[in-house]
């Protein structure tokens, strides 16, 4: 893939790129409907329920089921909406969350682009997603939308902050901005991984990144018991599928990243655990991590708004400078 | 100079939050509340004028349906105020076992309660623990009155069904099993941060106000009056037995959380000592004329509901309907505090609030 991307841009490779970027989505929305699954059951199990079991066997193609659902339902636009934005709103939520899958390295082989601001990259880009749903509230010309959408704003800028604070240390760590160097830093036990020598940044992207995803217990824009359902109550149909679907691609990224920087990507957690694959582990840990988010979920009552805004910024934000300090004095003293 | 003007927000009656189809129009300044109107009458039924055509039996399914979550004690108020006009004398038996079913119901009630106040909140599975133990008491009911929601169990002078055999060893049971979920109901919820971050100091009023405003139940308890029928105008057999009646101090949410939960270990309590306590043989009906007409005159009988005070009022001309009743719903008087504690918090805490006030539309609007 590398290479590829290295060459000069011919016809040849552009189709080569583009059957590979169709592959991946076809990963990702396998993902994504095994996702939706999984946390069902995994929440009903929690909640002494069944989950899915009726649609195929052990309720398979329950999720598959729903989509057709969504695909075949009436798309309907409220009359008072803003039209173009209303349309737009979707699509700035989707394609962000699809982007920034790009940048993670999955094996030492297996990854797609490997940008020098990798880190950077996915920061920039997963805040744009936060733009459609302010949009998707204001466009809805609903008074539960706006007040989701205006949560929404709210709760971007008190946890992008802290989000991109708490991973510095990780970045001064290894000299790098690029997801690819940041793994490699990392070694091959699971002493040797970020998340030891940077515990305090490692609570902070969990707490940042579960309030990135807008997942219990910061699901505040969707707040189902307050606002109803938040920014997407007007939507129907396909429209609201890409709203659902950005959230569990969020998921896959989020997860994606958490191993990436904190939990040693592909390597073993221990060294004479070598000899297995390096994308059996990633898949492990990364499966770990949208277990944990799912967890959360069945465990969780939501914080308010104004209470999450406060942790943002006089907790949060204040130990994640604090957490730069503490790297910076280490790597000073140790001089590594 | 930006233009700013409040946001009217109208919240229900179809909305997942209120509990049925209370509605209540909100001004919105950002998210801050300024303005607070409840409009009630979505559920209204006209129970009180339908029960003038009505003998005093057919009255009782009709109280079922007003509080639906606690069927029971409202049965009882009914045919309580009618057993004080008539001067009837209820079998010990009878009274044993309406006194069980009461306190089951608290707690079933008190279950309900819990679970989908933290539903409002945002926790999803308490509500499905809930409605599990729940289910049990759910399942004694249908044992004993082949209902499981709208019992139609009481009777003036007694009970319609005696307890089938081995029910009571059932509610013997049951005691050990519902103490045990509640010390895991106290660790999954009760010591979550983020849990109390949201009740803690929301929606506080003072005794007075409590008092001013007529609240009962919880609601006045939670600011430190002691005030619970059972102890202070004792009915039914309650002064045969200990219990203790919690106590808040600070009268938020959180006390009257709190206070909901030990009600339940309190009514645990009762039903031990009432199923030690069971008469083993007797009559589940006392002597009562075939119809009952009770004399001409006026009576309120008020009991502890899960809410609060339950009353019923009746005048009576000396026939089989009565010529005026009156119910004093808890629900109803609780939720008049509502505009004044909403003015100034938030929409989140719109929800914190009332599902704190603990109320059934059907009781609201009976």
């Amino acid at each position: 893939m590398q290479e590829l991307i290295q060459q000069s841009f011919t016809w040849q490779n552009g189709l080569v790129f583009f059957g590979w970027g169709v592959v991946f989505l076809f990963v990702v929305l396998g993902f994504v409907t095994y996702a939706i699954y999984f946390e069902r059951k995994v929440i009903g199990w929690m909640q002494l329920r069944h989950g899915p079991t009726r649609v195929g066997p052990l309720g398979l193609l329950q999720t598959v089921a729903d989509i057709l659902k969504l695909l075949l339902k009436e798309d309907t636009i409220p009359k008072k909406a803003d039209r173009a934005l209303f349309i737009l709103a979707p699509v700035l939520v989707y394609v962000p969350s699809f982007a920034v899958l790009a940048t993670i390295p999955y094996t030492q082989s297996l990854g797609f682009a490997d940008l020098n601001v990798g880190l950077l990259y996915y920061a920039a880009l997963s805040s744009i997603s936060t733009i459609g749903v302010v949009l998707g509230g204001w466009a809805s010309n609903n008074k539960y939308s706006l007040l989701g959408g205006m949560r929404s704003a709210a709760q971007m800028i008190s946890y992008e902050i802290p989000l991109v604070m708490s991973v510095v240390g990780v970045i001064m760590l290894n000299g790098s901005l690029s997801l690819r160097t940041i793994v490699g830093g990392q070694g091959n036990n699971f002493w040797e991984w970020n998340f030891l020598p940077q515990i305090i940044g490692f609570v902070i992207f969990m707490i940042a990144a579960v309030s990135e995803l807008n997942r219990t217990p910061f699901d505040l824009p969707e707040a189902e018991s307050e606002l109803v359902a938040g920014y997407h109550v007007e939507y129907s149909g396909f429209r609201f599928a890409f709203f659902m679907l950005a959230e569990y691609v969020y998921v896959f990224a989020i997860s994606a990243l958490t191993t990436v920087l904190f939990l040693g990507g592909w390597h073993p957690p221990l060294a004479v655990l070598d000899f297995i694959p390096g994308l059996l582990w990633f898949v492990l840990k990364f499966s770990f991590c949208v277990f944990f988010l799912f967890w959360l979920r069945a465990t969780m009552p939501r914080i308010r708004v104004d209470q999450l805004m406060s942790f943002g910024w006089k907790v949060l934000l204040p130990l994640a400078i604090l957490n730069i300090f503490l790297t910076a004095a280490y790597i000073e003293i140790f001089n590594k | 100079m930006i233009r700013t003007e409040e946001l009217l927000l109208n919240v229900g009656p179809q909305h997942p939050s209120t509990h049925g189809v209370f509605r209540i129009v909100v001004k919105l300044d950002g998210e801050v509340i300024t303005e607070a109107t409840p409009v009630m009458g979505y559920l209204h039924r006209g129970t009180e004028k339908l029960a003038e055509s009505l003998n005093y039996t057919q009255i009782i399914p009709y109280t079922d349906r007003m509080d639906y979550v606690s069927a029971m004690t409202n049965n009882y108020v009914l045919v309580h105020a009618v057993e004080k006009m008539m001067n009837i004398e209820v079998p010990e038996r009878a009274e044993f076992l309406r006194l069980i079913v009461m306190e089951l119901q608290r707690v079933a009630s008190h279950l309900v309660w819990w679970g989908t106040y933290l539903l409002d909140i945002g926790a999803m599975s308490p509500f499905l623990y809930a409605f599990r133990d729940r289910e049990i008491i759910i399942d004694l009911f249908n044992e004993i009155s082949g209902a499981r929601l709208t019992y139609n169990y009481m009777r003036v002078g007694g009970v319609k069904w005696d307890a089938p055999s081995g029910w009571i060893d059932k509610v013997r049971d049951f005691i050990p099993y519902m103490r045990k979920r509640m010390d895991e109901y106290d660790r999954l919820v009760s010591g979550n941060e983020i849990f109390l971050a949201r009740i803690k100091g929301v929606g506080q009023y003072d005794a007075d106000t409590a008092i001013a405003y007529g609240l009962s139940g919880a609601n006045l308890r939670c600011t430190g009056v002691d005030w619970d029928l059972r102890k202070t105008e004792p009915y039914s057999l309650y002064d045969r037995f200990e219990f203790d009646v919690p106590l808040g101090q600070k009268g938020d949410c959180y006390d009257r959380y709190l206070i909901r939960l030990q009600e339940i270990h309190e009514s645990l309590r009762i039903l031990e000592q009432a199923v030690a306590q069971f008469p083993s043989g007797g009559d589940t009906m006392g002597k009562v004329p075939r119809v009952i007409r009770p004399p001409a005159g006026e009576v309120y009988a008020r009991i502890e509901s899960p809410r609060g005070e339950i009353g019923c009022y009746i005048i009576s001309k000396g026939k089989a309907e009565p010529y005026r009743l009156k119910f004093r719903r808890p629900s109803f008087v609780n939720l008049q505090i509502l505009p004044k504690l909403l003015v100034g918090e938030t929409m989140t805490n719109l929800i914190t609030i009332l599902g704190g006030v603990d109320i059934v539309v059907g009781e609201v609007d009976c």
